[in-house]
């Protein structure tokens, strides 16, 4: 069947299993974690993609998919039901005797170029399902274009002591990339790749086919192909962006990011009608907030009952927090329940778990039992579906699953 | 599953009781509850009890109507066989596109009737709101053999509220309707008309054309009261929360009663979910200064000021040192800083200028114009 031409395809890696993220992810696709209050974190690539005018996403999945799947549907929640185009989930398949899973971030794309074929696009973005961001991938295009770019990346300035954790790179006055180092021990820069490509296809097809071949490769769009490029004399174009961006890869920058939210909401401001971020919106009335409750500095979405007391905490969908109740500093996924009297400080819970009456949520631990701390730090964890106890005491750090 | 019948809801209901609320929109598409539209909540209804073809008769203002409505698709009403279908009025040589009424209104759209494969229509109105599905009275007309099957609830305190379409049963044995009055002045029964009729479709054509012959035009005073001996009407009860919006302290009354847990949970019952047109507002966010007590909000609100026994829909700015008493705000509607607002609905899109003062009372409450500034 003769397909639509599109100019610029869009291909999402969301195949991470998001392990620092810990319990958050142990059943779900880093992706499709909540954020925001009634988002999850590929809303924001998807809105920007449809913002941008880019009709055709193909979603590339591996790890846990099913929710991920779930959330997508037919894409109508981010208007990417369309007659050509639309969004796609492409997980890794068997060809004939062939078939792997996804090696890397260039072997996925790889494995897909005959789903972009079909469209004939001139251009392919690469975008990456972990990070919170608003950007205009069309003005990216036209730098890519008006610099005749081979490929372009986004580029964004990072504080120096954070730069090894990133592709760095080196520009000339013109904006085009003349060294990169993939995370560097000694940065000589800060311009740190976003993770986010546009490729012209001919060059995409190319490299990717060749890196291929390459038994030596790690197939990796950072550590193989950009090098590669680089080295063979390639155009490639630094494209700057100064917005609000944030990797929510880790239990501390999600917590951190959803705080962004209350803190500072001019940074990632939401209720831009210019720059809509669409999500999958459950079927639920307005929230209610009680008439001895108390609400300050927090985020609240529809469907929540609130009957005691939040401040600077991020409410998802449905959530419902009893009389008494005190919530800080805190994240509440959806539909989560907070019974009577609980106290949670600076903690996240997960999607529908359970806290009974009583129980207190990150005190002051008092060294009795030793747990492992390196992924949370100072914040209590609580797992999707986890039930915490009546009276019981959860110490800050602490992980509680399912 | 219920493919057995259609919907049928009217929407041209005229009451000016409602004044400025109905300035720019018919009774349907007035907002409810925080983020609903009155015809979301029989829509909802229709959809819960698995019908799939349902008809909208638009008449007044309907404008607001389709842009709410649109292909459906909330309410997975967007189908390939089926569906949903809005009924505008039309010009033709017996069709003066000006319905008189009801029953020209139905007769109006009687090629879509006649279209519908479903052998029960479910006919309704759309300013009264509850939460049910129509399985069981469906079910109750089949078994009872009536002609036509009104639904009623009990109306247990009518004091001397304004009535509009007030339409009151006297029921006989076995739920046999043998009275029916409308708008009493001392209504004899609690039994109120809940704007819900079930009956074969042959039944509603047959009805319609004979009123139509007589030059009759009300389906309620000339169809059902002329033909209450005539006709077998047998009444269904039902027990849950009932809201009909016919005056603007009604209006008011329903939607402050949503701070009433178990109304909500009646209404909002979870198992059968009201369907709304999505905006994709982000979340409500309180500011550093919020205070709030016993209210209902939507996503997109931002508030910096307090708000008290309020109903604030999508996306309103309540501003700094600002107070809301017992308010209903529409859609997008701002307060800026240091006003004080009590007993005042505000209609979508109004403007409050810094440092205004508005007060209504309970029985009569301010209502502000769409898009005013104040």
């Amino acid at each position: 069947m003769p397909m639509v031409t599109k100019k610029m395809v869009a291909m999402l890696l969301a195949g991470g299993q998001g392990t620092r993220l810990g319990v958050l992810t142990d059943r779900t696709a880093k992706p499709a974690v909540p954020f925001g209050g009634k988002y999850r974190i590929i809303d924001f690539p998807l809105s920007n993609c449809v913002n941008s005018d880019i009709d055709t996403v193909g979603v590339l999945t591996q790890y846990s998919p099913l929710e991920l799947n779930a959330y997508l549907g037919n894409g109508s929640a981010w208007d990417l039901d369309r007659n050509s185009g639309g969004v796609y989930v492409l997980p890794p398949y068997v060809s004939g005797s062939r078939g792997k899973w996804y090696s890397g971030t260039a072997n996925a794309i790889y494995q897909n170029l005959a789903f972009l074929r079909q469209y004939s696009p001139k251009y392919v973005l690469i975008l990456s399902g972990d990070h919170i961001y608003k950007m205009n991938y069309a003005a990216m295009l036209r730098c890519h274009i008006e610099k005749q770019a081979d490929a372009t990346i986004a580029v964004l300035q990072v504080p120096m002591e954070e730069a090894h954790r990133f592709g760095i790179m080196q520009t000339d006055d013109a904006g085009m990339i003349t060294a990169f180092w993939e995370k560097p021990k000694n940065p000589v820069s800060n311009n740190a790749s976003m993770g986010i490509y546009i490729f012209s296809f001919d060059v995409l097809e190319k490299y990717l086919t060749e890196d291929e071949k390459n038994d030596s490769s790690s197939h990796d769009f950072g550590k193989d192909i950009i090098p590669k490029l680089l080295s063979d004399g390639k155009r490639l174009a630094a494209y700057g962006f100064n917005g609000y961006w944030k990797d929510v890869g880790t239990v501390k920058s999600l917590w951190e990011a959803n705080m962004d939210l209350i803190d500072n909401p001019s940074a990632l401001d939401l209720n831009d009608s210019e720059w809509r971020i669409y999500s999958r919106s459950p079927i639920m009335p307005a929230h209610y907030i009680g008439a001895d409750a108390h609400a300050e500095n927090s985020i609240v979405s529809e469907g929540c009952e609130i009957y005691g007391c939040i401040e600077r905490s991020v409410l998802f969908t449905g959530v419902r927090v009893g009389r008494n109740a005190v919530i800080e500093n805190s994240v509440v996924m959806p539909g989560a329940r907070i019974g009577e009297g609980a106290v949670i400080r600076k903690a996240i819970l997960g999607e529908n778990a359970c806290v009974a009456p009583g129980a207190q949520i990150g005190i002051e631990p008092d060294g009795t039992n030793a747990y492992d701390t390196t992924l949370t730090g100072d914040i209590t964890l609580v797992a999707s579906g986890a039930r915490i106890a009546e009276c019981a005491m959860i110490p800050a750090g602490m992980v509680v699953s399912k | 599953m219920n493919e057995k019948a259609f919907g049928l809801i009217y929407t041209g209901e005229s009451n000016n009781q409602l004044r400025d609320i109905t300035y720019s929109r018919s009774i349907a598409a007035v907002p409810f509850g925080g983020r609903y539209r009155c015809i979301d909540f029989i829509l909802s209804n229709l959809v819960n009890t698995g019908v799939t073809n349902v008809g909208v008769i638009a008449q007044r203002n309907y404008h607001s109507l389709m842009d709410h409505l649109g292909s459906g698709k909330e309410w997975d009403l967007h189908r390939k066989r089926d569906g949903l279908f809005i009924l505008p009025p039309f010009l033709t040589r017996d069709n003066t596109g000006l319905y008189r009424g009801t029953v020209d209104a139905i007769r109006s759209v009687m090629g879509y009737v006649r279209r519908s494969a479903q052998r029960y229509v479910i006919l309704t109105g759309s300013h009264t709101i509850y939460n049910c599905t129509y399985d069981a009275m469906l079910k109750s007309h089949i078994e009872s053999g009536a002609d036509v099957t009104i639904m009623y609830s009990e109306e247990k305190d009518w004091g001397d509220a304004v009535r509009y379409d007030d339409l009151r049963l006297t029921l006989g044995e076995g739920g046999r309707i043998t009275d029916l009055e409308i708008d009493p002045y001392r209504p004899k029964t609690p039994y109120r008309c809940c704007d819900a009729y079930i009956m074969e479709k042959s039944m509603l054509e047959y009805l319609i054309e004979d009123a139509a012959v007589h030059a009759y035009t009300d389906f309620m005073r000339d169809v059902l009261v002329r033909n209450v001996s005539k006709l077998k009407l047998n009444g269904y009860r039902y027990d849950g929360y009932v809201a009909r919006l016919d005056s603007v302290p009604s209006y008011f009354k329903h939607n402050m009663d949503l701070f009433n847990e178990a109304v909500r949970a009646d209404l909002f019952n979870a198992d059968h979910p009201i369907y709304t047109k999505v905006k994709d507002e982000a979340p409500t966010r309180y500011g550093a200064d919020a205070k709030v007590k016993n209210s209902l909000l939507a996503d997109g609100c931002i508030v910096e000021g307090s708000v008290e026994n309020c109903i604030l829909f999508r996306g309103v700015h309540v501003g700094q040192g600002t107070s809301l008493k017992n308010c209903i705000v529409m859609q997008a509607s701002e307060i800026r800083e240091n006003c004080a607002l009590d007993y005042v609905i505000l209609d979508k899109g109004v403007q409050v200028r810094p440092g205004r003062h508005l007060a209504g009372y309970e029985g009569f409450p301010v209502t502000i114009r769409k898009g005013a500034l104040v």
